[in-house]
Parts: C-alpha cells; structure tokens; sequence
C-alpha cells in the first residue's frame, strides 16, 4: 500500500494508525533484520506518535498523510535520537534539536519509525562505507541498494516503511531510488530546508524522498518544502498543491533526450528500458528532441572537486572537542585532533577530506576549485539552453543495475561513474526524478527525468503519467512479496 | 656611516560591532557572563546547523564605510578561512575575504606637525572565534564558546603610518569614529576594540618595503605605542648588526614590554579560502545604502570644523572637544545654556572638568555636574556674582555634592562683594594696617601694587571683585 493509499485508508477508518504503525515496526523486526536497512528503531516514539495521530483523525484534523509512518535518512537531526550519520564519529551523537525537515512531517502527523542505515556523511553510492556495514537490496541481497540514501531505499523498497527521506548530493536519491525500484525525488536546490541535515557538501545536498509512487512523492514534498528562515539558501517560492497538479496531460511535451547519457558505459538492457518508456511518452502525445549536452561528461570530475572541498571544510567541526567520537586518554591537542579523527572517519570520507583539502590548498586552488567552479557554470548554461528547447530531460538514472557488494569497494573511480547521469542536476541544481521503469535479469532499472528550477509540478505529473501506463513501480521484491 | 632609517606601519583594528545578538546566530553579545551560556547549536557548530546573516551587522558596516568615504560593494562574498583550534567550533571561521563590503577611503589624523591623511584598504565582515582558559584547571584547558559569532569589523589600513605616534593618532581616530557611529562600545579592556600592526623599518628615501612582523593582539593604546616602538628598535638593531627581519607573527608581552616570535611564515597556516556555500552572495540595493548614509550622524570632522568656524575655537580645542561624541555634545549643550561664552565653556570643560573626571576615572556620561549644572556655574561668572577663582572652589563643591552653583553659592556665602563703598572699607582697613608698605609704595615701589591687591582680597575672603579691587586700590593708594 502506498502512502497516500494508507492515508485515505486511516481517514475512511479502515485501520488506525496505531494498527498501521504497529505493523510496519513488526516488518522492520522480522523481514527487515537482514537488509541492516535501519541503524536506530524508535518504536516507542512511533506508537506515540501514532496515537496522537489517530486522536487528530478522530477529531477530523490532520491532513492526507496524518498518521502514515515513514522512515528518516540518519542525517538528518532528531531530538532524542541518535543521529549518526552512518559514522562512528557521530555513533554517539544524540541530537539536541529537529531538522526542519522533520519537524514538518512531524507537525503534519507522520509517525517515525526509525533511522535509516547510509553511506557514512552521504559519501558513497552503494551503501558500504557505513560504520554500520552495508545495506542489502531486497531484490537481491548480493546487491548493494545504491547509495548514499541506500537504508532508506532498502527499507521503502521491501516495504518496511511506506515512505523514507533521503539526501542526494550527486545522486543519493536517484540512484538507490533506480536500483530498488522506487520513485526517488530530488528538490531544486533550495526548496527544502537544509537545516538540521548534517552537511556533507552545502551547494550540492538537498533533501528528498525516496516513495513507492509519484503521488506519494508529491504528498512527502509538499510537507517538506517551503521556505526556512534558518537556511539561508532555502528559497522563498512559494509551495504548489503538487498532488493537485499530477493530473497533467503529456500531450504537447517538449522531452529532451540527452545524447551524452546513451553513450559507452551504459548497459543495454538499461538503455532498452530507458528507450521503451521515451516511446511510452511519446504515445502520450509528448514530443521527444534529442539534444547535446557538450559539458555535461565534465559534471563527474567537477562533483569530484566540488564536493570535497565543501566536505574537508564541512567535516571539520568533527574534532572530539564538542561531541562526537574523542580518542581515548589524548596526550595533547594535536593528538586528541588526529586520533579522534582517523579513528572517527573511515576511508571514503578520508579519502574525499584529503581530496578536498588539496585542491582548496594554496598554489592548487586555481587550477582546482575555480576551474571546477567554471565548468559548473558551463554545465549550468548547457542545461539553461536546453530548458529553453524542451521542458524536461530524459535518460537513464543509472548505467547498469545493481551490482554486488563489494565489487567497486576498491575502485572509487568504477564507484564514482555510477553516478554520472544524476551528478549534473545537482551542479547544477535542478529537481531530478528517477521511476522504475523495467526489470534487468531480475533488477530494476530507472528512468531519470530532470526539470527547470522550481519545475517540480512538471516532473511529477509525468512520473504519475508514467505510473498510470505502467506498473513497474508496484513491482515488490519477491522475497518481499 | 648612519643610516636614517624610516618606520612603516599597517595595523589591522578589529571592533567588535554593537549588535544584541551574534553575526549568524540570535544568542545575546552581552559581556561577561558565565562560560558558554551564551552560545547556542549555531555557535557551538552543531551538525546541521546553518548561518543566517545579522542584518545589523551589515548595516553597521556601511555605515563605517560611508563614514570613511569607502566604496561600499554593492555584493560581498563570505568565506571560510579554515584552522584548527578548540575555540573555533566550526573549524572554520567566517569571514571576507575577496570581495570586502568596505573597500577603500581614509581618515585624517592631527599631529604636532600638521595633518596627515592615512588610507584604509578594506573593511570587512567577520565572526569572533571564542576563548580558550588555561588558568584554574589544573592539567586541562577550558573552552568559553560565549564570544564565539561576535561580529566583528575587521578595519586594514595602508601601510601609511611612519611612527608609533602617528598609529596612536590613527587608532584613536578610528577609536573615535567607531564611537560616534554607534556601532563599537570602544571598550579595550573588554578586548572590543584591539589591533594588530604590521611593522617594518627601511633605509629613508627607499620605495620598497623592509620585511614586516606582525604584531598580534594589542589591546591598548599604550601597548600599540611600546610594542611598536620595541619592534623598531629590535628591526634596526638586527639590521645594523648585518642580519635579516625574518617575517613572522609576534606576540607583545606587556609585562617584560617586548615582542617574541610565535610563529614564523614557514609555519604559517593555509587557510584554504573559499566562498562559504551556506550564505548567499551579499547584496545591497541603492535604497539600503542611501537610508543608511541619510541617518549618518555628524562625523567627528565635521563637528571639529564647525566649532573652530562657529564657536572661534583653536583646531586644538576643537579636536580635542570632539575626540568622543559624548564630550562634544556635553560641551555644546554647556554653550547653548549660557548662550554665548564658548571659550569660557571649552575651557572648563576641557580643564576642569577634564581634569576630574581623570581623577575620579569617570566617563563624562558619569559626570556628577552635568552640562546643565555647569553652564548654571559659568553665568554665575559671567554676570560677575562670583570671580573665576571662587568658581573653581564652587565647582568642587558641587562634585562632591552634586548641587547647584547658586547653592553653594549662598550657602557659603560666596557671593562677590561689588559694592563700592564695601570694597573702600576693606581697601582702608588693609591701608592702615601696613602703613610701612604704603609709605614705600607711595614713594615709587610701584611693584608693591600686587602686594596690596593680594592683601584685600585676602581681607574679603577672594569675595571682592577683582576688577573693582584694582580700580578703587589705584585710585585710593595714590591718596
């Protein structure tokens, strides 16, 4: 069942939210044990929550999603709750506060059910560099979900959860999203609150969710969006009824089919699916352009400088001085700093401070950060000219399915090219979505729609469109079933 | 061979900006209260917090800017300037760093020898880092996050200084001007108004500069003045001995009143600079930057040219009347009671009045005679009841009890004697009790004048006007 589905299910009394929720926690306990999809599970909280929810829908209060449970992305900040972040530097970190993000659901009545397992500090795209070990696909528990929203992926995915936020920085979303068979929406950047989200690289990282369809996708978001005074790059536009819109015709759609994105390195079975869906569409009366985006192939090199550089700043506040992990029995400063810090940390993120910190360095920063801050632009002004041909972008989200875990953990190259067609809307701060759209050998694959800024509407009414003509999205993982 | 050589100084002043709450986080600025109550999650740098800008800030900024006759950037980027340190929770500071929001201008400074413009480079944003307490617990270190966000105001000048004595004079120009804008409280005990210099000496003539040291965290006038003068000394004398300035950062040590290195440019930090991606681009529209410059109070020139001009003061009095607002508005509310008498009015507010207020450590503002009880004072010699020697006595009275003139006046019967015939008696009874006296003036000491003016007044008990004493003692001791 949907989210949206146990919503009008809970309004209809059919069930209450106590019911529901009680349901949900005994999945995460029984079928849910083996995916490691959940680092904390805060069953307490969730029955009260559902209680206070269901005396709300006694009352005729609340709204289209009171009482319907979801799972949080472990970055983002719950009062009382440990937030991790997939690190042990923070696997002692109980927060003091709530991210805007989940105070809003939580105002709108949604019951948490727990913290999801990630990639540590959202670094990773398959989920395995968590303290916590790595997640399971529930399609195939040899695979990795994707990353870094990998838990929250997994838990939607097997149903352990009718509905998860996640954060994609390069594509966090969107890819565990493809891998797992879910709809995976990521904001234009700046529409959802970044406060209380742990920062992994502040340009880059948005909040979304990770949902079993589009309209559930359009309820989340609505809840989550708008403009926070305490985040200074939240945007002050204001919030459409995005359910209200999924209605939309395709007829007269302009898609643009990015030719950079069926070149080398796309497998074929992905490829295929991605080509049938552009037909669907087509068949719904869009038209379908295939346009280049020249800069485009430079967007993974250009996240890979960007990135890093935000992060070894960002993660610098981890010093064992305030909270979080601190070494044992430190000698000196400087000791305290550097065993705190490597013992906290494990190699990815290592890997991408030492990274970030080289090329912010003096003698490195020109050649480095300021020559990836061009090719930004660059890449911007690819996409800015193409929104002026077509009104959405389509290609693949991903260029293979799933793969196993373990087989790029040495390779962070092969690792980082698996999100070379999501990294681009995040440079360049586009909403993106990716919707099941096929099965390859038994592994979902996903369609990648990218809009204009703020063209959020516009990218869930094709998705709904979509998920009226197929039924991929309601597709469960068989041992799942 | 004597070389003549010539000092150049640069100082850096960072005033800490009058705002209530902090640069990027609503906790309190306030002063001295207990360790950390006054940092909140932004402050102590909690995962998934975020900065939002204080507007005051900005407003305060600009308005030092205008005040100066900088260009003030219409957008200003922050950055992060990252460093390691327990008392900078973030791990990076906020700051500006490439596009100032305050670029160029210059104030002008009084010396003996004329005056002297110095330019300022930059002006710019940044957040205070907190403090680290090394005293009192035994083998560890405390950290007092309350400081932490303080804006501040970080002012660079050029390199136009050439003296201790000419960064004194700049420093408290500035000093003064930050005062008089409201946007710095001054205090430098309180470490809200402190600077670096950047020091270095060259042979005179000579256009390229000598290497420099930096001379961190002076918090006093008086230190700015030994530290800087320690510095020359030690610069020249390294170089006379055939050695080389090696540029560094240096410490001033008040107590043993010398600088020692604390780390060399070898050592020096990377500080990694880039534009912070929390905060938007700073801009500011006409209409901001107008509002501001159309509330600008009169600037401490101004004020000086327009006492010199209106009032006929010395560029001296009026300098020194106008070095903090509160003395010059003082001053100016003392000449609008009397009405007129300006010099009478600058120089007891520069004299007396200035005097105690040395002694007793007082701001004007805790001045027990007010502008109006002194003015009060003044018309009391001006309509000649009192002489201006009995004022100065009337005076201390009335800072010891805090009345008025007129008061202690009558109640101590110091009221000036100009009757006339009154006056005669006491000229007659001073006559006839130094009979030898009058006869040798009579017979030409005339130097003996000053003798007998001395013993009436004496007589009177200094209440005898003293115009009226000199007039009837002529005319009577001629005979």
């Amino acid at each position: 069942m949907t989210a949206a589905e146990i919503g009008r299910g809970l309004r209809a009394g059919k069930f209450t939210s106590i019911e529901v929720t009680r349901h949900f926690l005994e999945r995460i306990d029984h079928a849910g044990k083996q995916l490691n999809a959940f680092i904390t599970v805060t069953p307490e909280r969730a029955m009260a929550d559902a209680k206070r929810a269901d005396a709300r829908i006694a009352r005729g209060e609340g709204g289209p999603l009171t009482g319907v449970p979801l799972a949080h992305k472990d970055i983002f900040c719950t009062e009382g709750v440990l937030t991790s972040c997939g690190s042990r530097m923070l696997s002692n970190f109980v927060s003091p506060y709530d991210a805007t993000v989940v105070e809003r659901l939580a105002v709108a009545g949604m019951v948490m059910l727990g913290k999801t397992n990630m990639d540590e500090f959202a670094m990773g795209s398959s989920n395995e560099t968590s303290w916590y070990g790595p997640v399971r696909n529930p399609w195939d528990g040899s695979k990795v979900p994707g990353g870094s929203s990998g838990g929250s992926a997994a838990a939607v995915a097997a149903r352990l959860a009718p509905v998860a936020t996640g954060t994609d920085t390069g594509g966090s979303i969107r890819q565990p999203g493809a891998l797992t068979g879910l709809t995976g929406f990521k904001p234009t950047y700046g529409r959802v609150s970044r406060y209380g989200m742990v920062a992994f690289a502040s340009s880059l990282d948005q909040a979304g969710v990770l949902a079993q369809s589009a309209e559930d996708a359009a309820l989340v978001l609505g809840l989550m969006a708008g403009h926070d005074a305490r985040d200074s790059t939240s945007v002050a536009v204001p919030v459409p009824d995005y359910a209200a819109g999924l209605g939309r015709s395709m007829k007269g759609l302009r898609i643009g089919v990015i030719r950079e994105f069926f070149g080398e390195g796309l497998e074929e079975g992905t490829g295929r699916a991605v080509r049938t869906a552009l037909e669907g569409f087509s068949a719904m009366g869009a038209t379908i352009v295939e346009l280049s985006l020249p800069n485009l192939p430079l967007s993974v090199p250009t996240y890979y400088v960007v990135a890093p550089a935000e992060c070894s700043s960002n993660l610098s506040r981890f010093d064992g001085v305030r909270f979080g992990h601190r070494c044992k029995d430190p000698r000196d400063l400087l000791d305290m700093y550097k065993r705190s810090r490597g013992e906290g940390f494990g190699a990815e993120v290592k890997r991408r401070i030492m990274t970030g910190t080289y090329v912010l360095s003096a003698g490195y920063y020109d050649a480095y950060y300021l020559k990836a801050q061009k090719v930004r632009s660059l890449i911007n002004e690819d996409f800015r000219r193409a929104f002026s041909e077509v009104d959405v972008l389509m290609g693949p989200t991903t260029p293979t399915p799933a793969f196993a875990i373990g087989a790029k953990v040495d390779d962070p190259i092969t690792m980082y090219l698996n999100d070379i067609y999501t990294i681009g809307a995040n440079l360049a701060g586009l909403p993106a979505v990716s919707v099941p759209c096929g099965l390859v050998d038994g592994l979902p694959v996903g369609l990648q729609i990218i809009g204009p800024h703020f063209a959020e509407e516009r990218l869930l009414a094709a998705a709904h469109a979509w998920q009226l003509m197929t039924d991929w999205h309601r597709r469960l993982p068989p041992l799942f079933a | 061979m004597s070389i003549e050589w010539e000092t150049v100084i640069g100082l850096e002043i960072h005033a800490q900006l009058a705002t209530r709450s902090k640069i990027f986080s609503g906790s309190s600025t306030a002063y001295g209260a207990t360790p950390n109550v006054q940092a909140n999650l932004v402050d102590l740098g909690y995962p998934g917090v975020l900065p939002v800008l204080n507007r005051e800030a900005v407003r305060m900024a600009v308005r030092f800017g205008l005040a100066i006759g900088a260009r003030i950037a219409r957008r200003s980027i922050f950055a992060r300037k990252n460093y390691f340190y327990p008392d900078l929770p973030k791990g990076y500071q906020i700051s500006q760093y490439e596009q100032p929001i305050v670029e160029g201008g210059s104030v002008e400074i009084w010396l003996p020898d004329g005056a002297r413009r110095i330019g300022i480079t930059r002006a710019h944003l940044e957040e205070d880092a907190g403090k680290s307490l090394h005293e009192g617990l035994g083998k560890q270190s405390g950290i007092d996050l309350n400081r932490a966000g303080t804006p501040l105001l970080e002012i660079v000048s050029e390199p136009d200084m050439r003296s201790a004595r000419e960064a004194i004079a700049y420093m408290k120009k500035i000093h003064t001007l930050v005062r008089y804008l409201e946007i710095c409280d001054g205090n430098m005990q309180e470490g809200s108004f402190r600077c670096d210099a950047n020091v270095s000496v060259r042979h005179k003539g000579r256009h390229e500069y000598g290497t420099r040291c930096e001379i961190k965290n002076l918090n006093s006038f008086r230190f700015v003045e030994r530290a800087i003068n320690y510095e020359v000394a030690r610069q020249i004398e390294m170089l006379e001995g055939g050695g080389s300035v090696v540029q560094e950062t240096r410490l001033f040590d008040s107590d043993r009143n010398e600088t020692r290195p604390m780390r060399s440019k070898e050592e020096a930090n990377d500080y990694r600079y880039f534009p912070d991606p929390d905060l938007l681009p700073l801009s500011l529209d006409e209409e901001f930057i107008e509002q501001i410059r159309s509330a600008l109070p009169e600037l401490p020139d101004q004020k000086a040219v327009r006492f010199a001009h209106d009032h006929g003061l010395s560029g001296y009095d009026a300098g020194v009347l106008t070095a903090s607002r509160d003395l010059a508005d003082y001053y100016e509310a003392v000449v609008a009671l009397l009405g007129d008498e300006a010099k009478l009015a600058a120089n007891w507010v520069m004299g007396d009045l200035s005097g105690f207020l040395n002694r007793d450590n007082l701001e004007i503002g805790q001045s027990p005679v007010g502008a109006k009880q002194l003015a009060g004072l003044l018309a009391r010699i001006v309509d000649n009841t009192i002489s201006g020697k009995i004022a100065k006595e009337v005076f201390e009275a009335m800072w010891e009890d805090r009345s008025d003139a007129d008061a202690i006046i009558e109640a101590k019967g110091l009221r000036q004697i100009t009757d006339t015939s009154a006056i005669e008696r006491v000229i007659t009874e001073v006559m006839t009790a130094n009979p030898a006296q009058l006869a040798d003036y009579r017979s030409g000491k005339d130097k003996l004048f000053g003798f007998f003016v001395g013993q009436v007044m004496k007589a009177s008990g200094g209440k005898a006007n003293p115009a009226q004493v000199n007039e009837l003692l002529r005319k009577m001791l001629a005979g």
